[in-house]
């Protein structure tokens, strides 16, 4: 009896040995995403020292020109660039991604959602090698067939229409979780009151999704920053300023440019030394870019919900 | 006395299911009537025939007759149809916007944008569901920091704002406290003065206070609700006609 | 006021009659628009992937996927060695990453709570490994490659290799396994949990004999969105695995996956046709992971209303 019990107890620390080995391992595990955010920091950061220190800060954020060859690594022209195809595949593709969100979450007919949702998803998984592919292949040679002296096909025109189709499924698929959690009794009451459909829609619904809406919108902002390939693929990639081609300011549209992850997946391979050490400072540049959005983001979302002051 | 809703052999169904059968009842005008019966007989699909809220559950289909001043209610435009008859919902559903805009909302969407006007609407109706001294310094803040009792009255206020004939009200104090009870039922009958009223409810004692008229629902195993017995609420609950009518008042089933 | 009737709202003459009517209409304009939305998004879809599988599809045939590329500006050759690698890497980065994100997931959800509760430090140290899985799933992943590069291709030698890729790509889909595996935990009832301790079970017994066996299809759908990431993922590995097209012998070898196969064709090639062939053969991959990711998710669904 006794013996069995002594047995019994070692089973037990047995037991609570391996639970709680296990717990540590897992902690670690746990602990791993905090390491690594900060190891892309630290590495990222440690590698644009020497660019900093022998470039200067403001003559690589504000310097026009970049020009390795004659130590030039200004790259305010790459800025521009990012920002510029951003806002084209904003303005082109959000407009249809919130009208896709909103077809599906309130209105579309069960079987159209059947056949839309997976095809939202399919674009999402999308290599993004292949909207480049598809945007050298198809797209360019269309743009090229506008005639304005120096349209090479390539250029932001291309590269935001290429980002748009890109960021669709993103902002669609979660813009569209956020209208179908608004609760069920908004709808009701709305309805109830005599508002139509659409009425519904506009005033009550997307009002109490907004929070999530917006995220979705910076999701895709987020996104479309940080593509590379298929920018490099169909933007051109000469470091310039966009500019109008000709008298007509709309003509900026074929001017080709260069995107900040273009500038750092294009050269890095064959970079050394302050060159290297100045792509490394174009990430950082990328990287701060993309905190500022998220961010404001939700200073945006937070501001929202002080507003409705919601209780639970 | 006029009627103000009729049904005539109306039954409902629901793809396959048979959800209500043969419903014959004329409901009086600026009079409560209680709709009564254990749950799943049917008693809020009933009432939401009247704003056909159920049209917008797909696969619902109907015969029979639903009129509302005589009118067969399935030819008016369900938009126009709503803002004739209010609802309350079982939960209090303000929307997440101020006091203000909750009462407004209705008299916007429905085409008045002037705010002198819009201000006047949203005291008086405050004042009909007996909220606005609570709230009057504080249109501003969100409907839904208010409490489940308040939330209720603001949603009886938003429904009374865009003038309706009848006031339809699904369990309205299902979710609330017995003093928050109370208001409600008190507000029920300061209002029969001007609306015809339906009320769901599944508490006896607020059917009994409350109503002039009861309609009593059952079901058996075939979960089709019907319309047992319906008349004036004294009556019903004194000397039931019908055994089961008699034995849910009594409590032994339910 | 209180008094209008059903009438007054039939009267074609009223106000509330033609307020109606202009509220109807609008709302059949805005609808017909979100319509268009719709279709337009189905048919961006339809032409994309139509195109690239219709125009590509010429260009496959056994003999293209079973030749390595022979390299030169018209890209001859097929793309054996590029399948070969991407499937390396694939089983790689997820030998890494997967049993690190799935443990990550099962303390955040498992312990997390009840850790917290602990002391002040493990609470913000929960909190901020929350914070750094969400940071993670949003850097761009050129940032994961140059981060590849400075760490394993440079500071530790590793070079451009199948190992300094895997490791980057690793850190690229940990978030996606992590958020999965925590969905996927969330799902099941506290119930079963509670069932298994009460029988004297310890935490780790009842976690994976009771709760990471229900969990295992969201797992699954983890692993396979991952694969998603891992195939398509070009930026990354364009900086860490190198480029060469020979079949890579050991993890410390460079390598071509398709995905950067058909940049390199697309980019220094004229051979359109094959990048083209290469496109259609990812588009084709992604549909089947698609495709197997919804029956597992709908195999979750039916578990978890069968366990009810």
């Amino acid at each position: 009896m006794i013996g069995n019990a002594r047995g019994n107890e070692q089973k037990m620390s047995g037991r609570m040995i391996a639970d709680k080995t296990v717990k540590y391992i897992l902690f670690i595990s746990a602990i791993l995403s905090i390491v690594i955010v900060l190891a892309i920091a630290f590495f990222i950061f440690r590698e644009s020292v020497q660019a900093w220190t022998e470039i200067g800060f403001t003559d690589i954020l504000f310097g026009g020109i970049w020009r390795p060859g004659q130590d030039q690594y200004g790259i305010l022209a790459m800025i521009v660039g990012s920002v510029a195809v951003t806002v084209g595949a904003i303005v082109l593709g959000v407009p249809l991604a919130i009208g896709s969100a909103i077809f599906l979450g309130e209105i579309a007919p069960k079987w159209v959602q059947a056949i839309l949702r997976p095809a939202v998803q399919l674009l999402a998984g999308i290599p993004s090698v292949v909207y480049g592919l598809f945007g050298m292949v198809v797209l360019v040679p269309i743009i090229r067939q506008i005639n304005v002296p120096g349209n090479s096909g390539y250029g932001l025109l291309a590269a935001s229409i290429v980002l748009a189709v890109m960021i669709l499924p993103t902002i669609t698929s979660i813009a569209e979780d956020a209208i179908r959690a608004v609760p069920d009794s908004y709808r009701s009451g709305s309805l109830a009151l005599g508002a139509t459909r659409w009425q519904t829609i506009t005033q009550v619904v997307l009002p109490a999704g907004k929070s999530g809406i917006i995220a979705a919108i910076i999701l895709g902002i987020g996104r479309a920053l940080g593509e590379t390939m298929a920018m490099i693929m169909v933007i051109g990639n000469s470091v310039i300023f966009p500019k109008p081609l000709n008298a007509n300011p709309l003509t900026l549209f074929l001017s080709q440019a260069r995107t900040l992850t273009g500038n750092i997946a294009v050269e890095i391979s064959y970079a050394t030394g302050v060159h290297e050490s100045a792509l490394f400072a174009t990430g950082v540049v990328l990287f701060a870019l993309i905190i500022v959005v998220n961010v404001s983001a939700r200073w945006l979302v937070n501001r929202q919900s002080s507003i409705q002051t919601t209780r639970q | 006395m006029n009627t103000k809703l009729e049904t005539i052999d109306y039954n409902l169904y629901y793809g396959n299911f048979h959800a209500l059968a043969d419903i014959s009842v004329k409901f009086p005008e600026k009079q409560v009537t209680a709709l009564i019966g254990p749950s799943g007989s049917g008693k809020s699909t009933f009432l939401r025939t009247f704003n056909r809220m159920n049209d917008l559950i797909a696969g619902t289909k109907y015969t029979g007759e639903v009129l509302i001043d005589g009118i067969d209610l399935f030819k008016i435009d369900p938009v126009a149809l709503r803002q004739n008859i209010g609802m309350v919902f079982q939960k209090p559903n303000p929307f997440p916007k101020s006091i203000f805009e909750n009462v407004a909302y209705g008299p916007r969407v429905t085409g008045m944008h002037d705010h002198k006007k819009l201000e006047e609407i949203v005291e008086s109706s405050l004042r009909s569901a007996a909220l606005w001294d609570e709230v009057k310094d504080d249109l501003g803040k969100s409907g839904l920091a208010l409490s489940g009792g308040q939330q209720q009255r603001l949603c009886i206020a938003r429904a009374l704002a865009v003038h309706p004939t009848v006031i339809l009200m699904d369990e309205p104090a299902a979710s609330l406290d017995p003093i928050a009870t109370l208001k409600i039922e008190d507000l029920i009958h300061s209002l029969s003065v001007n609306y015809t009223i339906v009320i769901v409810t599944h508490n006896m004692q607020q059917a009994g206070r409350v109503s002039d008229y009861t309609a009593f629902f059952y079901t058996d195993e075939t979960r089709t609700g019907r319309l047992i017995e319906f008349g004036e609420t004294q009556t019903i609950f004194t000397n039931p006609k019908d055994k089961r009518t008699e034995d849910y008042i009594t409590g032994r089933f339910g | 006021m209180i008094n209008q009737n059903i009438q007054s709202i039939q009267h074609k003459d009223s106000d509330i009659f033609r307020n109606l009517k202009v509220r109807n209409t609008s709302q059949n304009i805005w609808f017909s628009i979100m319509w268009l939305a719709g279709l337009i998004t189905l048919i961006v879809l339809l032409l994309v992937v139509g195109y690239v599988i219709i125009q590509g599809g010429k260009a496959i045939n056994w003999e293209f996927l079973t030749t390595p590329p022979r390299g030169g500006l018209s890209g001859e050759g097929g793309i054996s060695t590029t399948l070969g690698t991407t499937l390396f890497l694939v089983v790689l980065t997820l030998l890494i990453a997967t049993p690190l994100g799935v443990g990550a997931a099962i303390y955040l959800i498992e312990y997390g709570g009840e850790q917290a509760l602990t002391s002040p430090v493990m609470r913000a140290l929960i909190a901020i490994a929350n914070f750094a899985v969400e940071t993670l799933a949003g850097i761009p992943s050129i940032i994961f490659g140059l981060f590849g590069y400075a760490l394993f291709v440079s500071a530790l030698q590793l070079g451009w290799s199948l190992l300094s890729a895997s490791l980057a790509g690793a850190c690229l889909v940990l978030p996606t396994i992590i958020r999965t595996t925590e969905e996927a935990l969330l799902t099941v009832p506290d119930d079963y949990r509670r069932g298994s301790l009460a029988l004297g079970a310890t935490k780790w017994q009842t976690l994976h004999k009771v709760v990471l066996p229900a969990a295992v299809p969201g797992i699954i759908t983890g692993i396979i969105l991952s694969v998603g990431r891992i195939i398509s993922e070009t930026a990354v590995f364009f900086v860490t695995l190198g480029g060469s097209a020979r079949m890579p012998t050991s993890i410390m070898d460079g390598g071509r996956t398709l995905a950067l196969h058909l940049y390199y064709l697309a980019m220094d090639t004229n051979a359109f046709d094959k990048a083209m062939g290469t496109g259609a053969v990812l588009v084709i991959m992604i549909i089947l992971i698609n495709l197997s990711i919804n029956i597992v998710s709908n195999r979750l669904t039916a578990k978890i209303r069968g366990g009810k």
